[in-house]
């Protein structure tokens, strides 16, 4: 708590200014270095695999696909069945899940915020539950037409009923209060929670397993079919929230201070709100909830690099990006040829940097 | 190492036997089997076809020599490419193997999956026979065993229906954190009870649910049954029988507590005979 207020108000008067040049310099080659990070662990979950695959065919399967076919067609069948798609699913939900923590922790001033926690990863597992649970014993043929879609259609429907209710709960006398809103988020999860564990009592074995999915995590269910609509609505997220950048600083001013220099407060938290909806509601239709990224990647980009949103909310993108790809890389490759389920790694690997810029950051700030 | 070498050995012994079965009327039968399922595996060491045998999932653990196969993990949440980098042919697969998309990911790559029947009964346990037998192209020789069986299994029924008495059964099941949950309808020691002649004293609920110690007193079983590991997690047999809840049913009275393995008792496997004739003896108290 106390780190980030340090932060911010460290960073109030550079915000109207202009950043000084050093800063600016230090800020960029972070930046610029997650960028290369995100690229170089894209090429290597590509390349690592239970599977051995030299990174020729790799490479030829990528770019020369039906060139490839006569020479190593089980190599290009693996890329580009399972690697591919794994790759971009990932990359796509941990950018969702950073871009949106970032905005979020920033809406609400409070370093604790993330997308679970005002309803949208827990509503949308809820409804899922609900389909699994309900529907399909009931009327197995309600969401047919829907196919594949199915499921991400009705756990979208579920982030964004949740999050209107924590959303009309907050609102007051015109106007939402930032800790309302986490409060009221935290009543919809505590409600949510218990409806989960009621289903769980009520289902059967098989659809007990079906929905464990669902609230554990996991990069396994990729495939082309559900990807492209769900990669196209989170990419739409990731782009729009990077655009709030500047608001979002002005909003660090405090609330009516924003107002007063000209943001439309109420209009940036309906657009940070039904962002986070789309993108994390699509994220948890494909992946489940996947916790960790979304809390940690935009408080250790804020440690390196400071709290300036034109920094912060693409580099949360790519460190979320990064960190899943990483986590789904050891994921898959550790206990081959099982595999570990990824909300495991991105706790493992994330929680001890998350310490050691933690550790850092207030040495610095001390010497 | 000892995995390498062994399979090496395998090859070595086996290769032969393959490759004369190539040059038969039938298409070259799988060589390279993933089993997925406690049952399947055990299915596949009764026919003596363990040496195709690439890998096994985490819940095939009967007999000991499938623990030295590599693990693909449980069978519910396998990885595409994990299983891949086997290099198998074929996937012998539970009702229950998935996920979908990752099935579906490996059939993509020109591996065949096979599903077995979701059916625990004498005449499930012979359809996933006979689909394995057929699988792997074994001809008479699996034949010879599905004969071996169903006479076995016949045997098993007649001895049973010779019982006397219907025990009221309890089946608990680890809940994994301590409260045990026990079995309704629709659950394969469900089906057990019933291939015993037994009375399941939680038939009015479905799947496996928790249940309060209260309740399962006032059901009033006879016999008590449950899988090993759960009677160790509760304590052993004199802590069982001694909890409060329990101490007044006639199960714990007469000691009537019934432990077997897992696999054994529930897998609906090649030892269902001898394990229906031992579960119904013992829930009735009979030394056997």
């Amino acid at each position: 708590m106390s780190t980030i207020q340090e932060t911010l108000s460290a960073d109030k008067p550079g915000l109207i200014r202009d950043l000084r040049q050093s800063q600016a310099r230090w800020r960029l080659l972070v930046l610029f270095v997650l960028a290369i990070a995100t690229i170089g662990a894209s090429i290597a979950s590509l390349t690592i695999g239970s599977v051995a695959i030299p990174f020729q065919d790799v490479l030829s399967a990528l770019l020369f696909p039906s060139n490839a076919a006569t020479t190593n067609s089980q190599a290009v069948a693996i890329v580009e069945a399972i690697r591919l798609p794994r790759l971009i699913l990932a990359l796509c939900v941990g950018a969702t899940l950073g871009v949106c923590g970032a905005a979020l922790q920033g809406l609400f001033r409070n370093p604790l915020a993330d997308p679970g926690i005002i309803g949208v990863s827990s509503g949308g597992a809820l409804a899922v539950a609900l389909l699994i649970v309900l529907g399909h014993s009931n009327a197995p043929e309600t969401l047919a037409w829907a196919g594949p879609y199915a499921l991400p259609i009705v756990a979208f429907a579920g982030s964004i009923s949740a999050i209107v209710c924590v959303y009309a709960l907050s609102w007051k006398g015109g106007a939402t209060q930032g800790a309302s809103l986490i409060l009221a988020g935290i009543a919809i999860n505590a409600l949510v929670g218990s409806a989960l564990g009621y289903l769980s009592f009520a289902s059967t074995d098989e659809q007990l397993r079906q929905f464990t999915f669902w609230t554990l995590g996991s990069l396994a269910r990729s495939n082309w079919a559900t990807l492209w609509p769900a990669a196209i609505a989170m990419a739409f997220t990731t782009l729009a929230v990077l655009q709030l950048a500047i608001p979002l600083n002005l909003y660090l001013l405090g609330e009516r201070e924003a107002a007063h220099v000209g943001v439309n407060v109420e209009a940036l938290k309906i657009k940070i709100i039904v962002l986070t909806a789309l993108g994390v509601g699509t994220a948890v239709a494909l992946t489940g909830i996947i916790g960790f990224v979304g809390l940690a990647a935009p408080h250790i980009v804020r440690l390196l690099a400071g709290s300036d949103h034109r920094i912060v909310l693409p580099a949360s993108a790519l460190f979320g990006g990064l960190l899943l790809v990483a986590a789904d890389m050891i994921a898959r490759t550790a206990v081959t040829p099982a595999e570990l389920p990824v909300g495991i790694v991105t706790g493992a690997i994330g929680g001890p940097f998350f310490l050691w810029v933690l550790g850092r950051y207030r040495y610095a700030s001390l010497g | 190492m000892s995995l390498s070498r062994r399979s090496v050995l395998a090859y070595g012994l086996f290769g032969p036997v393959f490759f004369s079965q190539i040059a038969r009327p039938w298409a070259s039968p799988p060589t390279r089997v993933v089993s997925l399922g406690g049952d399947v595996t055990e299915i596949v060491y009764s026919l003596g076809e363990s040496a195709r045998l690439v890998a096994r999932d985490s819940t095939s653990t009967y007999p000991n020599e499938a623990n030295s196969l590599p693990n693909v993990g449980y069978f519910r949440q396998l990885g595409a490419e994990g299983v891949l980098s086997l290099r198998p042919d074929a996937l012998l697969a539970s009702a229950s193997s998935g996920p979908p998309e990752a099935l579906k990911q490996i059939s993509s790559i020109g591996v065949r999956i096979v599903s077995m029947p979701d059916d625990h009964s004498p005449d499930g346990l012979i359809r996933k026979v006979d689909l394995i037998a057929k699988t792997l192209e074994l001809g008479n020789k699996g034949q010879a065993f599905i004969k071996t069986l169903e006479a076995a299994l016949a045997e098993a029924q007649t001895i049973i229906a010779n019982l006397k008495a219907e025990p009221r059964v309890l089946f608990l099941i680890n809940a994994g954190n301590g409260a045990p949950m026990a079995a309704g309808r629709n659950t394969a020691a469900n089906a057990l009870i019933g291939l015993a002649k037994g009375t399941n004293v939680f038939a009015d609920h479905t799947g496996y649910k928790p249940i309060s110690l209260e309740a399962a007193a006032a059901a009033a079983p006879d016999a008590i049954a449950l899988m090993d590991q759960t009677l160790a997690a509760m304590g052993g047999v004199d802590a069982l029988a001694e909890h409060p809840a329990l101490r007044l049913t006639p199960a714990a009275r007469t000691r009537r507590i019934v432990a077997r393995d897992g696999i054994y008792l529930l897998g609906f496997g090649p030892r269902l005979p001898s394990a229906m004739v031992d579960f119904a003896k013992a829930i009735r108290g009979i030394v056997s």
